[in-house]
């Protein structure tokens, strides 16, 4: 997907990445506290600070709440985040009395495939006991899923990834919200997602194309905003730290 | 009380094949010392248990090591798939790998209850996934309100191996930053094995330090770098681009198999 503004435009061009984060980002208040994977989300969630929601609480599963790294991590763990936490708390600690316990309200997850009703797969393609492609599994989204209120997805929307039928149920699909791809919004309409945004230069056809289910449009259809400068500016300064 | 012992010592003592062995370390302070070690002395058949399989489990698995693995997320965090883990999961190379798979979660309140001697952990998950079909998971309705919850049996390894900052000379045990399961690791096991980065007269306190008093260790070795490419807060820093490197390195059977003969098996024992 290439979202390069015209010949004599002067909008800035921006990556697929770069318009997923930003989407991801403007859902996110400074009420929010949220649980955070490394990759787009934590890219997302970083982003939502430095801009709009400066009080947004960051928590990730190696056991840091508040973090405020001026660096993207790598992995979960990154050093970076214990430094800059408000606290560190054990693993058990995390998952007991933080996550399972109610107190995060948004949920980041990615996964390789997602069906209509929001289900996800993150561990095999192909049957479980003699699995295609291994994935690396759940980790923390089983109970990510149904802990907290509001579960915020993010995928690139290809056929492979949207599909009718997961190969594995590994989190359940009942509190995801919004599912923001690289072509466009997805949210829940009537037991099901719905396409209710595209991003700019992207057709229903195309969405519907990438899909592999019959995808409903909701009747509000609209487009996204594309990232500003001062998003963009945000977001390429949290890459290049 | 725990002995100060070498590395090699270490496991010679402590592991033997067949057994359960757990190495934890959440990003940080993963024992990747003492995971080559147990490569170089040629265990075999072990059960290897790790909420997050990373590197280090990806070698032990490609060098034979394991028969079964325990474990709720096996990848090479933000780069991708831990290709010999794959290849053993897909193609049984170089043996077949059995899973009991569980969520981080699952995996948190085993190693709680292990470290409280207590039979199972419980907590609310495994609901409504694929998970529960396929791994050792049950449930069990509490007695004061009726709610139905997940009770997973609890993590009890034959030996649990971390990674510290420091340890002083009658082997208490001292880490800190993000401490992840370690400390349920070792009170979990029946022996333990601890590598830490020095070993100081004393521990004056660091903020957020946990420390595991010498009579729950076993045996302390001193293997500085040991983490590394993970990192030991306040000595050096994650090395995402071995990290990053691995993909490569491990895509490939030969290209795995020769690193591993000059990283690891050729390179000098602590």
């Amino acid at each position: 997907m290439n979202y390069n503004a015209g010949v004599g435009s002067t909008e800035p061009a921006y990556s697929a990445d770069e318009v997923m984060a930003v989407e991801a980002a403007r859902r996110l208040t400074s009420d929010n506290v949220c649980f955070v994977g490394v990759g787009l989300p934590s890219l997302a969630a970083n982003l939502a600070r430095r801009t709009h929601a400066p009080g947004c609480v960051l928590v990730y599963e190696s056991g840091t709440i508040g973090a405020k790294p001026t660096r993207l991590p790598l992995s979960i763990g990154d050093g970076e985040l214990a430094e800059t936490a408000d606290s560190v708390v054990s693993v058990p600690e995390m998952f007991a009395y933080w996550l399972q316990s109610g107190r995060i309200g948004v949920g980041f997850l990615g996964a390789a495939q997602i069906d209509r009703h929001g289900n996800l797969n993150s561990t095999v393609i192909g049957d479980y006991d003699s699995p295609k492609v291994r994935l690396p599994g759940g980790g923390g989204a089983p109970e990510i899923a149904t802990s907290v209120d509001d579960v915020f997805v993010m995928l690139r929307h290809t056929p492979r990834a949207f599909v009718e039928r997961l190969d594995f149920k590994t989190s359940r699909g009942d509190r995801v919200r919004v599912v923001v791809t690289d072509l466009g919004i997805l949210e829940p309409r009537d037991g099901e997602l719905a396409l209710v945004r595209v991003h700019r230069g992207v057709s229903v056809d195309e969405v519907r194309a990438a899909t592999g289910w019959e995808l409903a449009v909701a009747p509000e259809l609209g487009e996204t905003a594309p990232p500003t400068a001062d998003e963009l500016a945000a977001l390429r300064g949290l890459e290049a730290a | 009380m725990a002995e100060i012992v070498t590395l090699a010592e270490a496991v010679r003592e402590l592991v033997r094949d067949g057994d359960t062995v757990a190495l934890e370390g959440f990003t940080h302070l993963i024992p990747h010392a003492a995971g080559h070690e147990l490569i170089r002395q040629r265990r075999r058949e072990l059960t290897l248990v790790r909420m997050t399989p990373d590197i280090v489990y990806d070698q032990l698995i490609g060098m034979g090591a394991a028969r079964k693995l325990v474990f709720s997320w096996g990848g090479n965090p933000g780069v991708g798939s831990l290709h010999r883990l794959r290849d053993a999961v897909e193609h049984g190379w170089p043996v077949r790998l059995e899973l009991e798979e569980h969520s981080h979660a699952g995996m948190a309140a085993a190693y709680a209850a292990g470290a409280a001697n207590l039979p199972f952990g419980i907590l609310r998950g495994y609901e409504g996934n694929d998970l529960v079909e396929h791994t050792r998971v049950s449930t069990v309705t509490c007695p004061f309100t009726g709610e139905v919850l997940a009770a997973v049996r609890a993590h009890r390894p034959d030996v649990g191996i971390i990674h510290a900052q420091r340890a002083d000379r009658e082997g208490n045990v001292q880490l800190w930053g993000i401490t992840g399961v370690q400390k349920e690791t070792v009170l979990a096991s029946a022996r333990s094995l601890v590598t830490v980065e020095e070993v100081v007269d004393e521990l004056d306190e660091r903020p957020g330090a946990i420390v595991l008093p010498s009579w729950v260790v076993d045996a302390v070795a001193v293997a500085p770098g040991g983490a590394r490419p993970s990192y030991a807060h306040g000595y050096y820093d994650r090395d995402n681009d071995f990290y990053v490197a691995w993909d490569a390195i491990s895509r490939d059977r030969d290209t795995f198999t020769e690193w591993m003969q000059q990283h690891v098996l050729e390179a000098v024992t602590a």
